[in-house]
């Protein structure tokens, strides 16, 4: 794996760098916790976090904030995960805590805002005072500008205005008692970094991300594969497609794309000539406005 | 609302050259710009992400609509930050943008000219291989492409780039190019940029950005995007000498690795190979290195910036924030640190301030013992008579520490001669350090 000229590919250089940041936070911080969704970045997370502390099981629990509006086979592809690592797992409810009276549905049916009380409930119960999280900075201009530990005040709340200066490796996550570090070992990997990744380390993923053919309506220019969630409505013509899912999020909101990938090679090559982001590719909840993901941060989402 | 893309081809020629360039090993290459909207640096970066394909359909059409009735589409809006700042018509930080040619993979960490201008380019040149500096043509070297300049030098950023820009608004002058890179060259010269290079752009046409430009027949040099695909960085590391800081301890307690007892870290600089004699500080005891693990288990060496297991064949008391390195070269054992200090916050440094340092993976506290002058970033004038500084003020420190360090200077080696300090009541980052060598 390694040169002649003592260099590292990019691969290699991502994957020393995320796990220098877990290693650091384990280090420095008392009560880490990674969110785990099943997804392919927090999938690549915990798989780093695996290796950071290998032949050692990995020092920390993984957390889900089950919006209840998940795909079957992410939740089952969660769980199998979390028993193989034996790793605790920390669900989060968003169902449970409507049905409390402590979130209110919104009239979008999107439980993407509301997910954030869910979540900084959870951390505050359980005393977490870092939380990994798989964003990247090519996602979004917002998470363009966050730092790898990003100092959140007793509110989760992000203040893009003061931020701590971030240098070289030195990161610092030293904290008050009620505040909180979201850390962010993917922050310089790129969405094709990350399906290069799991190419390279033949890591395992949810079966939705391959191409295969479903029942789809078309809604608001994006394709909605017909599932428990997602209904057929009146007027609406339900075709058979070859799709598969760019991202995994609610399964009530996440578009899928037309595709003829069902190898991870070939995801890798169809990303590769893509002309349109991710997120603005299958994100119905994105879509909202332009600041959509600045907002939502500053409220304590991740 | 945009159509439904169709599915991408995969046996198409397109998609199989797309897969193998996506797949071909590269490197990173991290940049830090530097210069403020008015030299053209969004437009610049705009143009590298946009010719070199970073750009998706969706965020072009995005601009496309936002430049409409201008005659060009302004490739700037493609760096556009957050709502936060559009409302207040600055830029607040350091934003990091991505893209890739088929040899390289770029970094890139946008610093935004103004406000705050000595804290964010020091953030994002802490980590750069290499620093655009942009120069408006009609201009020339002004006061702030100098601060940019030796900033960057400050930083030991191994490679400089001037990008002359807006050449199309001075007829593509020979002259006037070779007036601001003859000046920048004598200038560079006084602060030890190792490798300077000056490339006359037009960021708005696409000039010499990422092909020669048939305007500047006179120009012999690389576009700025040949230049940094191509530029040599091999020879920027430290591979002599080795340093292994300490960062977590790994012991398994399980029955499968029972023994196990591994040193978690990432390679400052040099080389570690099992058989290698060690020494640890600060005990100073010695052993060999046993094995190495890597994140696929064993490997027969590691160098920088690898994060790896590093076990060894005694049993030794070693912990965070200890240094492995070898008997025959090692650092300095100090607690008297001489340093250039960047200062980052509103409340000043003064002498006798206590402050915390945290230097590799070890924390400790400090003292102020003396601020030998405070340095003009313009001039480079050094004030002796200074009694404090300021935010985004530079200056040479000397502090004591609690407890020793281990410490080269950051000229040899930019891991173990840079450090943070840390405000202890509030938990803030208040300033850089980078050592020197002590008087």
């Amino acid at each position: 794996m390694t040169t002649p000229d003592y260099r590292l590919s990019q691969l290699e250089t991502l994957e020393a760098e995320s796990i220098h940041v877990i290693r650091e936070v384990v280090a420095e911080l008392e009560r880490p916790v990674l969110l785990f969704s099943g997804g392919k970045d927090s999938i690549v997370m915990l798989e780093l976090a695996r290796k950071a502390f290998a032949p050692a099981r990995i020092p920390f629990p993984v957390m889900h904030v089950d919006t209840g509006l998940n795909f079957p086979e992410v939740l089952e592809f969660r769980d199998r995960r979390v028993a193989e690592l034996g790793v605790n797992l920390v669900v989060a409810s968003v169902p449970e805590a409507i049905a409390a009276g402590t979130v209110k549905e919104e009239p979008n049916g999107s439980r993407n805002r509301i997910q954030t009380p869910v979540l900084l409930d959870a951390v505050e119960k359980h005393g977490f005072t870092a939380l990994f999280g798989g964003a990247r900075r090519d996602e979004d201009k917002a998470r363009a500008k966050e730092r790898v530990f990003s100092f959140r005040d007793e509110f989760g709340q992000w203040d893009p205005k003061s931020q701590r200066p971030e240098l070289w490796d030195l990161y610092n996550g030293r904290i008050h008692l009620g505040e909180s570090i979201r850390v962010f070992p993917l922050s310089n990997w790129t969405e094709l970094d990350i399906w290069q990744y799991i190419a390279r380390e033949n890591i395992a993923i949810p079966a939705l991300y391959l191409a295969q053919e479903r029942e789809v309506v078309e809604r608001q220019g994006m394709l909605y594969a017909v599932n428990e969630f997602i209904r057929p409505r009146d007027g609406e013509e339900v075709r058979r497609e070859t799709v598969r899912y760019r991202t995994v999020g609610d399964a009530n909101l996440t578009a899928a794309v037309p595709s003829h990938a069902t190898t991870v090679e070939e995801v890798i090559a169809e990303i590769a000539v893509t002309r349109m982001t991710e997120r603005g590719a299958t994100r119905g909840d994105d879509k909202v406005s332009d600041a959509a993901m600045e907002d939502r941060k500053k409220e304590g989402y991740f | 609302m945009a159509a439904i893309e169709d599915a991408v081809d995969l046996r198409s020629a397109a998609a199989e050259q797309a897969h193998d360039l996506a797949v071909a090993r590269k490197d990173i290459l991290r940049i830090a710009t530097a210069g403020s909207v008015d030299d053209g640096k969004s437009t610049l970066i705009g143009r590298l992400l946009y010719d070199s394909k970073a750009v998706f359909e969706d965020q072009y059409e995005a601009v496309e609509r936002a430049s409409a009735g201008g005659d060009y589409v302004n490739l700037a809006l493609l760096t556009d930050g957050l709502r936060a700042e559009r409302e207040q018509g600055i830029t607040i930080d350091v934003a990091y943008r991505y893209f890739s040619t088929p040899r390289r993979t770029f970094i890139l960490a946008d610093t935004p000219g103004h406000v705050q201008y000595t804290r964010n380019m020091v953030t994002g040149a802490s980590t750069a291989d290499l620093a655009i500096v942009l120069v408006d043509a009609r201009k020339g070297m002004v006061e702030q492409s100098r601060r940019h300049a030796f900033l960057a030098s400050l930083l030991r950023v191994p490679h400089l780039v001037v990008a002359v820009n807006k050449m199309d608004l001075v007829d593509w002058s020979e002259e006037t190019y070779e007036a601001i890179r003859d000046e920048f060259t004598s200038f560079a010269a006084k602060l030890n940029v190792a490798d300077l290079t000056v490339i006359p752009i037009s960021a708005l046409h696409g000039d010499n950005v990422v092909t020669r430009s048939a305007r500047s027949p006179w120009y012999d040099g690389p576009s700025l995007l040949h230049h940094i695909e191509h530029v040599h960085v091999a020879s920027d590391r430290n591979l002599v000498d080795t340093r292994f800081p300490v960062q977590y301890v790994i012991r398994p307690q399980s029955d499968e690795f029972h023994d196990y007892r591994g040193y978690a870290g990432t390679v400052s600089s040099g080389v570690l190979r099992p058989g290698d004699e060690v020494q640890v500080l600060p005990s100073g005891l010695t052993t060999t290195i046993a094995a190495i693990d890597g994140p696929r288990g064993p490997i027969d060496e590691a160098f920088a910036p690898m994060s790896v297991t590093v076990r060894l064949a005694d049993d030794l008391d070693v912990s965070r924030g200890d240094l492995i390195c070898r008997p025959t070269n090692a650092p300095h054992v100090t607690q008297d640190v001489d340093a250039l200090v960047c200062w980052m916050t509103d409340e000043p440094l003064r002498p006798r301030q206590r402050l915390a340092v945290k230097h590799t993976t070890r924390t400790v506290r400090a003292m102020v013992k003396e601020l030998q002058y405070r340095l003009d970033v313009n001039t480079l004038h050094r004030d002796a008579s200074a009694d404090h500084l300021g935010l985004n003020d530079i200056g040479r420190v000397r502090l004591r520490t609690t407890q020793p360090l281990f410490v080269d200077d950051y000229a040899r080696n930019r891991v173990t001669g840079r450090f943070i300090l840390i405000d202890e009541a509030t938990n803030s980052t208040v300033g850089a350090g980078m050592l020197i060598p002590g008087s």
